[in-house]
């Protein structure tokens, strides 16, 4: 009976299958989106480089990549968590009870957040408090906490034009949305005075905080859930949309996207670096100490990240966008003798 | 009562036949409108895609300097291999411009955006080769590099003299310059078998980016679900058709096959997080996983149709069959079974495809991942189908997030590859069906 022999050969199989004890002889890595195209980079010049095979790189974002990072330790987990953002205490506390008490933080560098519309649309200068003014849910006027009105930006900067309000910023499950909120929208919402407005006015500061940084659900700011590929498609379905971007991607699309300036400054990799353009945030990756000597090529991809051939000025990194970290040193040296978090 | 004849239409047959013809005209009405779903659907991708399988080359002569490659001058390959792409990038650079220079074709720009021309994917061939036979050293070798990606858009219209001037990555000049190198022959546009067997490549360099992995991965997947779903499948069909008693359980368990092929895909994945990599430990971002996840999936599909073949095969064959004494087994395998074979296939087939374009699960067990080792059957440390790698339809997924434009073309030109994977496996199941198929 042929079928009954294969039944009986693929039963064998999965029970070999199932025996071999599992090693992996390759660097796995997963987390932020926005770290991914440059660890794919890094990937991909360490594998034709060293005798190591490529490293496996995975996205899913920030949140997801550190959870996987401290569901703990052995080789069906992986080794680096990106991360566009820091990791929590409650997350470096999952991460302690599941047995990676281990740690190594590596910060690889800047990246820039821009603002950009379509390459025949208006150009604009803004500054932090416009986009508070023109994304908040309610203003504080006159000492009451009313819902915006603006669907023009000329109302909300006379020196606008008449262009309807119309954005594309990150949803929630981004780390980008936090530093927009933090950076622009709670930035611009201090700037203005309106946060202090609020507090004269008898609120508490968290409270104020979080009214400035509430954003208006009336359909003029668009929650963009997917990568920013979306958000330029839907700025070429509506040029009159303007996209919350990286700055890598908008160095990629300069022929489709005009770039706006944030408080008088052009985004670029040398601006942000010289800390002139305000809104930037640190990305990092996270290295599990306790497969260093488990997994193959951790460590020298880990250092090769961050030498200055890849992550320095003149890197593929930051030709890619990446704004180079001014202490790549520091770094270097965390990686090379292996300084876990908490011993700093 | 006047009689009339037939042949004179009265009010109600011509009610009855206005009727006829409107709802021939509906059903005619939907299938235009498929026709013209799929015809938008077609030409937007091929459209966009059919680029992906062509590709620019420069054939360069590029010198390799034993002083630069090879400082002790022993051929040691360990020593050799501390000189890394970002080293050889600026022997490439010297190979274009001196190309450049020996044709007389005048340009402004410098050397550094001369060399920029190429992929970043050229020195790792250069570097390759030189590696493999450390005895060209010294010499000056021809190679076939790839062009970046702005400058093979060019060749394939995307890219424009008015785009250039706006792109940060490239510049009208250099259009220019490979224009005129295009000219003399040395950059030429031609069929890409790389977007075949090539590995993903990152977002520096699309030009380099191929299929290879995920047409690997998918084909380990396939072959995990066909030794895996079909045997089940078909163990568990013929239990249920022939042998097991109808009675309530059996019941219970026929609505649960027709439940669980209604589940959405990702449930599967999720299971195949918990069951496959949590507990069993295989490995993430394995085709086994992947596999596994997938038979799970394509299970009720097969069961159903097999369940559905044996049922057309009449009972007059089982009844013939046990009235010269066959025994049960005996009148299943030998009689109804090799009947039922050309339905099994077709639905073993149609389960199959529906596996091939299935993405959801994947993203849970690790396959949406950057993966550029080809990943071999079997190693002793991963074990069968242990090894990282993509899908198909994940490709596609991973591609149209990239930032550079030319990813779109290769997103295309992966939904082409896996449409034409698709259309061969359903000619295979009409063609079985066609020719083993008995009518009674």
């Amino acid at each position: 009976m042929s079928i009954l022999k294969l039944t009986v050969s693929s039963v064998a199989v999965a029970a070999i299958a199932a025996t071999t004890a599992y090693a992996r002889d390759n660097v796995q890595v997963a987390g932020s989106s926005t770290v991914l195209p440059y660890a794919a980079i890094v990937a991909e010049l360490f594998g034709e480089n060293f005798d190591y095979p490529t490293p496996v790189v995975e996205s899913g974002g920030s949140s997801a990549g550190l959870k996987r990072f401290c569901e703990g330790v052995g080789e069906n987990t992986i080794d680096i968590a990106n991360a566009s953002r820091q990791i929590k205490p409650t997350e470096a506390a999952a991460c302690a009870e599941a047995g990676v008490t281990d740690i190594i933080e590596v910060r690889i560098g800047y990246d820039g957040i821009v603002f950009a519309s379509d390459i025949n649309g208006n150009d604009f200068a803004f500054t932090p408090t416009d986009w508070y003014k023109a994304l908040a849910a309610e203003h504080f006027i006159d000492g009451a906490l009313v819902p915006n009105t603006f669907t023009s930006w000329n109302e909300v900067n006379a020196d606008f034009p008449d262009q309807p309000i119309q954005t594309f910023i990150p949803g929630t499950k981004h780390g980008t949305r936090e530093v927009f909120e933090e950076k622009v929208i709670l930035a611009g919402c201090a700037e203005g005075g309106f946060l202090d407005a609020m507090i004269a006015a008898g609120a508490d500061h968290d409270t104020a905080e979080g009214k400035c940084m509430a954003i208006r659900t009336d359909g003029r700011s668009v929650d963009v859930d997917g990568d920013y590929t979306e958000t330029l498609a839907r700025i070429e379905a509506d040029t009159n949309g303007i996209g919350v971007f990286g700055l890598a991607f908008y160095e990629n699309n300069t022929d489709k996207l005009q770039v706006a300036t944030m408080a008088g400054v052009v985004p670029t990799t040398e601006s942000i670096a010289a800390g002139d353009y305000p809104v930037s945030r640190p990305l990092y990756f996270y290295i599990k100490v306790a497969h260093i000597d488990v997994i193959p090529g951790l460590k020298d991809f880990a250092e090769f990240f961050v030498s200055d051939d890849v992550s320095g000025p003149d890197g593929p990194l930051a030709e890619y966008g990446l704004v180079s970290d001014p202490e790549l040193s520091d770094v270097q040296d965390t990686v090379m003798n292996e300084v876990k978090m908490g011993d700093m | 009562m006047t009689h009339k004849s037939l042949l004179t239409v009265d009010a109600l047959t011509r009610k009855r036949n206005t009727a006829e013809k409107r709802f021939k005209a509906y059903g005619l009405g939907a299938i235009i409108v498929a026709m013209i779903a799929l015809a938008l659907l077609l030409t937007s991708v091929v459209s966009t895609g059919s680029s992906a399988f062509k590709q620019t080359y420069a054939t360069i002569t590029v010198p390799l300097p034993a002083a630069k490659l090879d400082k002790s001058g022993t051929r040691d390959l360990a020593v050799m291999k501390k000189v890394t792409t970002i080293g050889y990038a600026s022997l490439l650079r010297d190979g274009m411009v001196a190309t450049v220079e020996e044709l007389g074709i005048a340009t402004d720009l410098n050397a550094k955006t001369i060399g920029k021309m190429l992929s970043k994917e050229a020195s790792a061939t250069v570097r390759n080769a030189v590696l493999a036979d450390p005895d060209i050293v010294g010499t000056d070798m021809e190679f076939k590099l790839l062009m970046n990606g702005r400058i093979d858009g060019y060749f394939k219209g995307r890219v424009t003299m008015e785009s250039a001037a706006l792109d940060g990555n490239t510049s009208p000049e250099e259009l220019q310059l490979a224009q005129a190198l295009a000219d003399v022959g040395v950059v030429d546009t031609t069929f890409n078998w790389a977007f075949l067997t090539a590995p993903d490549a990152s977002d520096q360099r699309p030009e380099a980016a191929g299929l290879g992995v995920a047409i690997l991965g998918s084909l380990y997947m396939m072959i995990v679900v066909l030794v895996l779903a079909l045997p089940i499948g078909v163990a568990a069909s013929i239990y249920l058709e022939e042998f097991a008693p109808k009675n309530r359980w059996t019941d219970i368990i026929e609505v649960n096959i027709s439940n669980l092929a209604a589940v959405p895909s990702i449930v599967y994945g999720i299971l195949g997080l918990a069951i496959f990599i949590n507990f069993m430990e295989f490995n993430q971002s394995s085709p086994l996983v992947g596999g596994l996840c997938l038979t799970l999936m394509t299970l009720p599909t097969i069961i159903i149709s097999t369940r559905a073949a044996l049922k057309s095969v009449p009972p007059s064959i089982r009844d013939a069959a046990l009235g010269v004494g066959a025994s049960k087994i005996q009148a299943v395998f030998h009689h109804v079974l090799p009947l039922a074979a050309s339905g099994i296939l077709t639905g073993t087939i149609i389960g199959l495809a529906q596996a091939l374009g299935e993405t959801a699960p994947l993203l849970l067990i690790g396959m949406v991942a950057f993966v550029r080792e080809y990943p071999a059957a079997y190693t002793p440390d991963a074990g069968l189908f242990g090894e990282a790698a993509t899908a198909l339809p994940v490709q596609v997924f991973n591609w149209t997030q990239r930032a550079d434009p030319s990813f779109v073309e290769r997103a295309s030109g992966a939904i082409i590859t896996l449409l034409i994977f698709l259309l061969i496996m359903n000619a295979i199941a009409i063609f079985l069906r066609r020719k083993f198929e008995r009518r009674w």
